[in-house]
């Protein structure tokens, strides 16, 4: 293998407002090898990729392209010095023909007939150097995901890209599908191409790359050869190991089952999610559900919330069944069967962004008798409610007036977690309860979640937080690739076994 | 031998009355090709009408008008282009925005230029795109069938419905056979993709509203200036609107864009010829009904077929390069 150097990035930094998305990235990437990013979502890997290719201009640092640094100003800058990348979400024109895709934006003539007429002779040269075997004159639309991708990346190559970049290219692909595209990256690092396989799933870097970078909070954390590393401490790298806080907790003899899922399986936007999932969460007990981001925890909260079907199995709240193949409950019933959510992703489910924190204050509970009456609301007991909420949570501004997204994170946090904490749930199913919260926020939510289990109300906590798990559970499941790995009592949890088990180890489940 | 005549008559009418349609339908086609939703057809039209209008009654030039009546289309398709791509705005009620807005400008411009009650002066013959007799149209009208199709119904229009004849086939051209209408077919379905491949989505979606701009330009300019001999108020008549509707029902395809303002163009023609007839069993049709009949066509083509159409996926949606 040679020893220069594709790509080189020095202390990449860049700010999305107060987030720092990529604080001080710098990775080098031999030529021709394959060579593995990885993150949890949210991490930075996009932003990175953005930085590489040019959609987006770091605010500092430097990117090298075999030595040279460059500016890239667009995509097109990026694409004249032989980097190509193929996006998460494709960037074809589906009524186009794949040929048509191939040859958009390098047409190489004025007139469509020359221009595919000249493409078409360089493609099929292309097609045997790399074993491709595309179907250039039909339609994307009517073509299968795991080809769209073969065209985006013969798209790449038509357009002399020395270095692709690959952004969770199995995201969407089946597992035959993906056996191919192994392949065809084995077969471009024998032709002497650079791949950047980006993705978060452990197995595929220990699969398919020569070296690997990890990403964690927009921070390089470690920059490792793949044959000298473990699944295990990947997964360790990129959750990170900090203090474990403590929080005073009741003991708990309870053994009744407030929520129970039996053999669930559901089906995500991507397939099969859930596969087989056997959960139960007691009466005064908190439950942490761990992993990697995008390993089902997501689908796991919506099934649960009536937002999903189930495929196969049902779930069972006091002794109810609430969702089963023939029926599922909406969520307007089951917050008056006395479950409360807390939604993961707080900006798209949990508040209505341009709507005022007053009235997302009661958002989800306006049909009830204290709000509304004859379908018109009561404004005052709304007003008197809000502000109720404004002062026990201590959300700061105390103004209810504003729309909700003007407060931060922490803030909105908070309103969301007196909202649903004031009907008085039995079970709260809560996503991501610290995420984008500030650290002295994070304290008070989570005393908030012992004192609602030290009152005998059943917790469910999905977290990528580890150390928020550790702090604040009874049990902690693991979930990895749509299956519980295991469940651990708080007292036998450690980091590493977790890390174990996230990486889908299942010898240290309890 | 009369039934044969009145056919053609109605046919001729037909092509006078689709050529406005068709060039308008073409310039929607382009406009949402692009990924730009242009209801603002009539307005830019109608503004077109007026401009060629006053400024053929001033030099007594039809060329000067119909250079008026493009830089006046073009201006205002270049205005809803900087609503809809730099500020992202409501494509919607930026076009409604310019329909009403040249609705009530054109006449008063009118009124106070010319001072006859929101209409241009009667334009002469010289200041018009006026009927064009083919070569040896009258010495072939006594020859039998083919003579009375060809010198009633192909000689005898104006300039801009024989360009328009032309127009479709350039348009489809373009579409289809021109990098440009590559990457045009391309923004209009999927922006993102076009961006990544290194084309600018700002300066193709600016190109296709000044070519929809040009086409609104010879549709208005030849209602007052070929069709009619001088501005009216209103006298675009939701002109516009109907395009728009042939465009969908074309399915945003040139040549079925053209049958379709055909059919619309038939109807129209119909209708003229209906006022005052009367027919056997029914008697006569009052004019308000007959007047109905394009718009009538309109819902029920709307209505029975457009649900099934696939409009280009990215049109009418602002494109935004970070999220």
């Amino acid at each position: 293998m040679s020893q220069t150097i594709a790509i080189e990035t020095r202390d990449l930094c860049k700010s999305f407002g107060d987030v720092k998305a990529n604080d001080h990235i710098s990775l080098s990437v031999p030529a021709g090898t394959v060579h593995g990013i990885v993150g949890e979502n949210g991490a930075g890997k996009s932003t990175l990729l953005k930085m590489l290719f040019g959609f987006y201009h770091p605010d500092s640092g430097e990117v090298l392209v075999s030595g040279v640094s460059q500016s890239f100003t667009s995509p097109s800058d990026a694409m004249a010095v032989g980097i190509g990348m193929v996006h998460q979400h494709f960037m074809l024109v589906e009524p186009f023909t794949v040929l048509e895709n191939i040859i958009l934006g390098a047409e190489g003539s004025s007139k469509l007939d020359d221009a595919k007429g000249m493409a078409r002779a360089k493609l099929l040269a292309l097609e045997e150097q790399f074993g491709f075997n595309l179907p250039l004159d039909e339609p994307v639309e009517t073509l299968s995901v795991g080809v769209r991708q073969r065209a985006e990346i013969l798209k790449a190559l038509y357009r002399g890209a020395e270095t692709l970049i690959l952004d969770e290219p199995t995201a969407v692909l089946t597992p035959q599908e993906c056996v191919q595209l192994f392949e065809l990256v084995s077969q471009l690092r024998d032709q002497g191409k650079t791949v950047l396989f980006v993705t978060h799933k452990l197995h595929e870097i220990m699969a398919i790359t020569d070296n690997v970078t990890v990403i964690r909070a927009g921070k390089t954390v470690a920059e490792r050869k793949t044959a000298e590393t473990s699944s295990e401490e990947l997964a360790e790298l990129m959750v990170g190991a900090k203090v474990v806080r403590a929080t005073a907790r009741d003991a708990n003899e309870a053994t009744t089952a407030r929520l129970a899922l039996e053999n669930v399986k559901a089906t995500g936007d991507h397939g099969l999610m859930l596969k087989d999932i056997n959960l139960q969460v007691l009466e005064g007990e908190v439950l942490g559900i761990a992993g990697v981001a995008g390993n089902g925890q997501t689908e796991l909260l919506e099934i649960i919330t009536g937002l999903r079907p189930v495929d196969v199995g049902k779930i069972c709240f006091d002794g109810e069944t609430i969702s089963s193949p023939q029926e599922m409950t909406d969520p307007i019933t089951l917050r008056r069967m006395g479950m409360a959510h807390v939604a993961e992703d707080r900006l798209k489910t949990g508040v209505v962004e341009s709507m005022s924190a007053r009235e997302n204050a009661i958002l989800g509970y306006q049909r009830e008798q204290e709000f509304s009456r004859k379908g018109l609301l009561r404004l005052k007991a709304i007003a008197e409610k809000a502000a109720g909420y404004f002062e026990s949570q201590d959300v700061r501004p105390r103004n209810p007036d504003l729309p909700i997204a003007s407060f931060s994170g922490g803030n909105q946090q908070k309103l969301v977690i007196a909202r649903e904490l004031a009907q008085d749930p039995s079970l709260m199913v809560i996503g991501q309860p610290t995420r984008g919260v500030d650290i002295g926020a994070v304290t008070k939510i989570h005393d908030q979640i012992t004192a609602l289990r030290n009152a005998g109300k059943a917790i469910l906590v999905v977290s990528a937080d580890l150390d928020e798990l550790l702090a604040i559970s009874d049990r902690i499941a693991v979930m990895c690739e749509g299956e519980i790995v295991g469940t651990l009592n708080i007292e036998d949890a450690t980091e590493t076994k977790l890390g174990l088990m996230m990486a889908g180890n299942k010898g240290e489940a309890a | 031998m009369e039934f044969f005549t009145d056919l053609i008559l109605l046919l001729d009418s037909t092509l006078r009355t689709a050529t406005p349609l068709v060039l308008a339908g073409l310039a929607g086609l382009i406009a949402e090709r692009s990924g730009i939703v242009d209801i603002g057809l009539e307005g830019k039209m109608l503004a077109a009408a007026f401009a060629a209008a006053a400024a053929a009654a001033v030099t007594g030039s039809p060329w000067a008008g119909l250079g008026a009546g493009i830089g006046a289309s073009v201006a205002l398709a270049l205005l809803h282009g900087w609503v809809s791509i730099a500020q992202r705005g409501n494509q919607i009620v930026s076009g409604m925005a310019i329909n009403i807005a040249v609705a009530g400008l054109a006449p008063t411009l009118a009124n106070f230029w010319f001072r006859k009650g929101g209409q241009t002066p009667l334009l002469d013959d010289e200041a018009r795109f006026s009927a064009i007799t083919l070569p040896f149209a009258d010495a072939l009208a006594d020859v039998p069938l083919l003579g009375g199709l060809y010198s009633e119904l192909l000689s005898g229009h104006n300039l801009i419905t024989y360009l328009t004849a032309a127009i479709v086939p350039l348009v489809a051209w373009m579409l289809y056979k021109t990098r440009f209408g590559l990457r045009l077919r391309a923004v209009g379905e999927n922006p993102e993709a076009v961006d990544t491949a290194g084309i600018s989505v700002t300066l193709l979606r600016y190109q296709a509203m000044i070519i929809t701009g040009v086409l609104c330009g010879f549709a208005g300019t030849v209602l007052s200036t070929g069709l009619g001999g001088g501005f009216i108020r209103d006298m675009s008549a939701g002109k516009g609107y109907l395009a728009l509707a042939a465009m969908i029902f074309g399915r945003w395809k040139p040549v079925p864009t053209l049958l379709a303002c055909l059919l619309f163009g038939f109807v129209d023609a119909l209708q003229g010829r209906l006022q005052g007839v009367d027919l056997p069993l029914i008697g006569e049709i009052p004019v308000q009904f007959t007047i109905m009949l394009p718009y009538v066509l309109t819902v029920v083509i709307l209505a029975g077929f457009a649900g099934r159409m696939q409009a280009p996926k990215a049109s009418g949606i602002p494109y935004e390069k970070d999220h």
